[in-house]
């Protein structure tokens, strides 16, 4: 005979009675986390319906044309050749901020005294505050005239590769000169970033490396780096958002064009956010349409951009590494 | 008997792994821990180091493979000799005596996102050193570590996903992959199972054959079952740690001379 208990062997359902600091409290954090959320989604539709009058005299021709001349008689815009530029721009900048960003933290966590520490970190959060302004004025201003010789000697003597060689010999205002800038303006925010994560490697693991004889150096690679894999990609990536987005840095040092060519030296760029600070005051209904649908353009861009960033850091703070 | 350096040393010249400790004192900023520490651990043999809380054990331990130093506020002064010479000489690298003098810590610290076959072979990496077997290194370590049989079949899965004994046993596996002349083991069981610890003390039975071991345990039956010679470290209150009474591990525990030491084998404090 089976007892009679078997046949109440199901899974019982625990009730839960939340007190009520515990449901204001969700509350309170699903209401913040949602209204987030709203407003995103708000400002996408708005710059969806202002856009939409662009978007229906262009057509797919806004994301596969370069030229960008709303105010003819015949308006023909497209954003292809500034979404280039923006990109290239934002990888120079992040070719030379990744690097000296970890650098920067590997100092600031495992290598700076330990009296120098806290006062070198405080200045580079303090470089993140300096207004873009003052960066695009300082390159316009001082790298400029300074870059321009390193300019020319690399397009000499490397000018078998494509992105260093110019078809005329000028070199201000490119793309070069304000990646550096951008890269300035986003080495703070990544080091601090990877700052952080580094600064979160298990000791236990550090001193294990340690006891085997590892120089500092070796210790560094075998466990800070690996355990902050997920905080270099992440810390890239938001920085990759703020380059994206750089707006009066970059409108003050380049020269707007509006082709794709490979050079990177020569003069002339362009960037969406420049694109739009240069133009809306004297844009008439269509090119302001114009504007926004880039804007929204690049909206999509960032927005993918620090989601995946996000979910990268999220993924990675086991330490376990991240397998991208 | 207590073990004085000359006696021992001079019998065992020609063996490598004589750690001495010379009027060894350290400091955390202005704070002293241990005050003239002075301890044989002859080689070929297990010295426990016991003693309540706080009295420095992991402090001195620390110093003998120079750990301690990482320590930005850390001070010593004394000299430690490994087969008479001084691991603190202006000649010598840190790195190179950390290489011939293992650590084994008290919390399980596997490199997480290594395999175990790579955790086993991770000091011979850092240090640089290429071995012609590497397959040969791991099996030999892990059956010294007596892990082998558990984790045979799975040295690709990652060295964090073990349970927390099987960790440990991985950590003496890779320290001992490097071929230390010393393992210094602070506390190696108190996280342990029964089980576990059974075999880690089987393991350190194993490998005094070849390698001197050092171990702080706060296990008095620990302390007995593996060790040659036993030192009983005490610190008075706000007082550095000192060694009250150190020798034969038999002498400590069924005839020791001070009445401290007495009382703390006994469980009577501590
Ligand atoms: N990193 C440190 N910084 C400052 N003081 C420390 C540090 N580590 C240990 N101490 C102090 O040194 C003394 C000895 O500690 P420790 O060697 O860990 O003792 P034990 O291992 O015998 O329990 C304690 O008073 C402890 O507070
Ligand atoms: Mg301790």
């Amino acid at each position: 005979m089976v007892p009679s208990q078997v046949t109440t062997d199901v899974p019982r359902t625990l009730l839960r009675t939340p007190t009520r600091s515990d449901r204001i409290y969700r509350g309170l954090a699903i209401g913040t986390g949602l209204l987030t959320l709203v407003i995103l989604a708000l400002i996408g539709l708005n710059l969806l319906l202002q856009s939409r009058t662009a978007i229906q005299s262009q057509g797919l021709r806004f994301l596969t044309s370069n030229a960008w001349s709303p105010q003819q008689a015949e308006p023909s815009f497209g954003i292809k050749a500034v979404l280039y530029w923006t990109i290239i721009i934002a990888f120079i900048a992040l070719a030379i901020a990744i690097p000296v960003s970890i650098a920067c933290a590997l100092y600031l966590t495992e290598l700076a005294p330990r009296q120098l520490q806290k006062p070198l970190r405080s200045l580079v959060d303090l470089l993140a505050a300096i207004p873009s302004l003052i960066y695009g004025m300082w390159g316009l201003l001082y790298l400029q005239p300074h870059m321009i010789p390193f300019a020319t000697w690399i397009s000499t003597k490397l000018d078998f590769v494509p992105f260093l060689r110019v078809s005329r010999p000028s070199f201000s205002s490119s793309a070069l000169i304000a990646g550096v800038v951008v890269s300035l303006m986003v080495i703070p925010i990544c080091t601090s970033v990877i700052r952080e994560v580094f600064s979160q490697t298990p000791q236990g693991e550090k001193e294990a490396a340690l006891a085997m004889g590892a120089t500092r150096w070796e210790m560094i690679r075998t466990v800070v780096l690996p355990f902050g894999r997920g905080g270099i990609i992440g810390g890239s990536m938001l920085g990759l958002g703020r380059a994206l987005g750089e707006t009066i840095a970059v409108a003050l040092i380049i020269s707007p064009i509006f082709v794709i060519r490979p050079s990177v030296v020569e003069t002339g760029a362009n960037s969406v956010a420049s694109l739009i600070a240069l133009r809306f005051g004297e844009a008439d209904a269509l090119q302001r349409s114009g504007l926004v649908a880039a804007g929204l353009a690049l909206f999509g861009l960032t927005l993918v951009v620090n989601t995946i960033a996000a979910f990268v850091v999220a993924r990675s703070r086991s330490g376990a590494g991240v397998d991208i | 008997m207590t073990v004085t350096a000359e006696g021992v040393t001079n019998v065992e010249a020609t063996k490598s792994g004589a750690l001495e400790a010379r009027a060894v004192s350290a400091w955390f900023g202005n704070h002293k821990v241990l005050e003239n520490v002075n301890l044989f651990m002859p080689p070929q043999s297990v010295t426990a180091l016991i003693g309540p809380s706080g009295c420095g054990k992991s402090t001195f331990l620390r110093i003998l493979n120079r750990m301690h130093e990482l320590v930005p506020i850390a001070q010593l002064s004394g000299e430690v000799l490994l087969d008479n010479e001084d691991i603190y000489a202006a000649n010598v690298r840190a790195t190179h005596t950390r290489a011939r003098i293992g650590m084994v810590f008290q919390k399980p610290n596997p490199f997480p996102a290594m395999t175990i076959y790579e955790n086993v072979l991770s000091g011979l990496k850092l240090t640089g050193t290429t071995v012609p077997n590497p397959d040969e290194v791991v099996e030999t370590s892990l059956r010294q570590a007596s892990l082998w049989n558990e984790v045979k079949d799975r040295l690709d899965s990652p060295g964090g996903a073990l349970s927390g004994g099987q960790q440990q046993r991985l950590c003496i596996a890779r320290s001992l992959a490097v071929q230390p002349d010393v393992l210094l083991m602070d506390e190696p069981c108190s996280a342990l199972d029964p089980t576990s610890t059974r075999r880690v003390e089987e393991t350190i039975h194993d490998i005094k054959q070849r390698v001197t071991v050092v171990i702080v345990t706060h296990n008095m039956q620990q302390a007995q079952r593996v060790s040659q010679q036993c030192a009983f470290f005490l610190a008075e209150e706000n007082q550095p740690g000192y060694i009250v009474e150190a020798g034969l591990t038999t002498d400590i525990f069924g005839n020791p001379k001070d009445d401290r030491t007495n009382d703390y084998v006994n469980g009577r404090f501590g």
